[in-house]
């Protein structure tokens, strides 16, 4: 299968980052926002749905990100981005206004080129929704082209979903069956209480049918796809996006090895045949 | 083939000068033989040979004054191909926002002077990382592509050596030719990788190097120097002097699917018992010739206003290297050297289609608690199972 968007093979040097700025910063949670980020001349080129970008806080480092936008929207990039160090600090709390280095993208999106009407079903864990967000986009823009369209999305508590207001318009659509659920429910929250895995051992599913992408947490992914597997998916159906530590983004630095993979090359998207050996051995 | 006397070997280094090459070579200094710029032949290291064992190197004395004969030192030339430090761009702010300009200094033009096989397939497994991929690295690109290499075949490995059973030495082999239907514009004929090639003799006609060349650019240089045509037996003997060679390695790699080997021992128990001699300093890492991990590190001035980017060898033993939010995945010694031993000999043939090792035998001479790879990739074979081929 090919990808849907060509990417040409030469680039401009791969390590001088492109100058944006952030346009817009919305709130998602406590530790999370999602940046707008503009260009200020030249952009990085379009991007596949589960790629991720470097951005550069000046002076203060760079850190890999996926893109969680509309791969369509042209002009505007997407990333939502959870405080966990000093750079993806800097980036959640920057104000508008702010300049970002920015290269990429880089790495492999989700295969999304299913056979006609095929089910897609979406498991995001947490801040796994975000590289998830551009592969629903794109399978709503291209509506027709799908079966049945399913999110699973799980976090921690209420407060730590993120994506609220496209949630509550998702829910309310015809055409996407959508199942929220929190580890820990909180005052007021009357929805659904558990792992993902509760809703998808019990959802309608059609294994042969469909094509999983799982992003979260690596046991979440585990477990979601064994659910998964034991009811009857065939494992080269799952893909899932793996995370390590990445420097370089474009395989020269070493430091994203998985086993046989590079992940910022190989990955982030990985299907799960080739993922599954490599999750199970710990500090692999 | 033409043979070069010690005075061509002295106009050798001469001639490459007056071509505008800076002369990287070995020479003798703190007690070992290092890689540095020469400007005389006079500075490679004649008469010295070298002892060395699982963390052990000395320096001794030869009596046939030899100046290559002497097995790989502390270094090689991946610190010329692809330093240590190099700065990546700099930045500077203005007005809301920032410039980059990106380092775009002329690479200097080297010439390696004694690049043995194992040496020479370091290179190429280089190459193939970091000048193959989707994204080459241009820096290296430029500084590779300028490269005249003078070859040395091998006629006397160390105990620690073994690049016979990793294919890639002790003669310094010719690039393989590209697969058929590769793109090319007309027909290039294939170069074997190296400019000159020597082997070094010390017999009763003297202290002598028969000498071939691999390139246009080397006959060049062949022409400038003072040389005899190979006298009757004399390419002979330098062949007798390299298949001895062969035999005299002082290990070897165990002949097995060793990318299978490794994937089916990540659980083993081996890894621990390694990792309670290993002192995860890193060593095994800086030495070897194909290790080519870095980082990347973000500077700025006092001012705050003008910031760079460097990059810097990193190693897979570091615990920061393999650092997440929340913790680094590898933080146990076991993994980390379980990492740098499936990566060189497992994983890089799925992720660059070869080994990572050519055999120089680096890593166990200068881990400094004699942690030999051969003989742990030995056990591992054995616990695998797996039939010697």
């Amino acid at each position: 299968m090919t990808s849907q968007i060509a990417q040409p093979r030469v680039l401009a040097d791969p390590w001088v980052p492109l100058e944006y700025h952030v346009g817009a910063s919305h709130r998602e949670t406590t530790d999370t926002a999602t940046l707008v980020l503009l260009s200020r001349g030249e952009q990085i080129r379009p991007f596949l749905p589960g790629q991720f970008a470097m951005l550069y806080v000046f002076g203060v480092g760079e850190i890999p990100i996926s893109i969680s936008g509309d791969p369509a929207a042209e002009d505007v990039l997407e990333l939502t981005i959870r405080g966990v160090g000093a750079v993806s600090e800097a980036l959640r709390c920057a104000p508008v206004g702010t300049p970002v280095g920015v290269r990429g993208p880089f790495g492999t999106g989700w295969r999304l080129d299913l056979p006609a009407g095929a089910d897609l079903l979406l498991v995001a864990g947490g801040i796994g929704l975000a590289p998830l967000r551009p592969a629903l986009l794109h399978a709503l823009r291209h509506r027709r082209r799908y079966g049945r369209i399913v999110l699973v999305a799980g976090a921690k508590t209420p407060a730590e979903l993120l994506f609220t207001k496209e949630l509550a318009a998702l829910a309310a659509r015809a055409d996407v069956e959508l199942v929220v659920t929190v580890d820990r429910a909180t005052d007021g929250w009357t929805g659904n209480v558990g792992l993902v895995t509760k809703p998808l051992a019990g959802i309608d599913l059609f294994p042969e049918w469909t094509a999983a992408l799982l992003c979260g947490p690596e046991p979440m992914m585990r477990f979601s796809a064994k659910v998964l597997l034991d009811r009857g998916m065939p494992a080269q159906r799952i893909q899932v996006s793996l995370e390590r530590n990445m420097k370089c983004g474009i395989g020269l630095c070493g430091h994203c090895q998985l086993g046989p993979l590079l992940l910022c090359r190989d990955g982030p998207v990985v299907p799960y045949p080739v993922a599954a050996p490599l999750l199970v051995t710990r500090e692999l | 083939m033409v043979v070069l006397g010690r005075e061509g070997l002295d106009r050798l280094v001469e001639v490459l000068m007056e071509r505008g090459y800076r002369v990287i070579g070995p020479t003798v200094r703190d007690e070992a033989i290092v890689l540095d710029e020469l400007t005389s032949a006079s500075q490679l290291p004649f008469g010295w040979g070298v002892e060395v064992g699982p963390g052990q190197y000395r320096l001794w004395r030869r009596a046939d004054g030899a100046a290559f004969k002497n097995s790989a030192g502390p270094q090689s030339w991946k610190q010329f191909l692809h330093p240590a430090r190099e700065k990546l761009w700099s930045a500077d702010r203005d007005g809301s926002g920032f410039t980059v300009t990106a380092t775009d200094s002329e690479p200097p033009r080297y010439a390696f002077l004694g690049v043995r096989g194992c040496d020479l397939a370091a290179i190429r497994v280089l190459d193939r990382v970091l000048d193959r991929g989707e994204h080459p690295d241009s820096r290296y690109h430029r500084r590779r592509e300028g490269i005249f290499i003078v070859g040395v075949n091998c006629t006397d490995p160390g105990e620690t050596c073994f690049c016979v059973s990793m294919g890639t030495g002790p003669a310094v082999s010719p690039q393989p030719p590209p697969p058929c239907g590769g793109q090319g514009v007309g027909p290039t004929p294939h170069q074997p990788g190296y400019d000159l090639v020597l082997t070094e003799s010390v017999d009763q006609r003297g202290h002598h190097f028969l000498t071939e060349a691999g390139s246009e650019r080397g006959a060049e240089v062949l022409a400038e120097l003072p040389t005899r045509p190979a006298g009757p037996g004399e390419v002979e003997a330098a062949e007798t002097a390299v298949a001895r060679a062969a035999t005299a390695m002082g290990r070897r790699m165990p002949a097995a699917d060793l990318p299978a080997v490794l994937a089916a021992t990540r659980e083993s128990e081996r890894w621990s018992e390694i990792a309670s001699r290993c002192l995860t300093c890193a060593n095994c890492t800086m030495v070897c010739p194909t290790c080519f991990c870095t980082t990347t590190e973000d500077v700025t001035d006092l001012t705050g206003d003008h910031a760079e980017r460097w990059q810097h060898w990193a190693s897979c033993f570091e615990l920061d290297y393999s650092y997440i939010h929340g913790g680094e995945v590898r933080t146990s010694g076991a993994s980390r050297y379980r990492q740098w031993l499936t990566h060189k000999l497992g994983t890089w043939h799925d992720q660059f289609g070869g080994s990572g090792c050519v055999g120089c035998g680096r890593c166990i001479a200068w881990c400094p608690v004699g942690i030999d790879l051969t003989a742990e990739v030995d056990a591992l074979v054995t616990e695998a199972g797996e039939e010697p081929r």
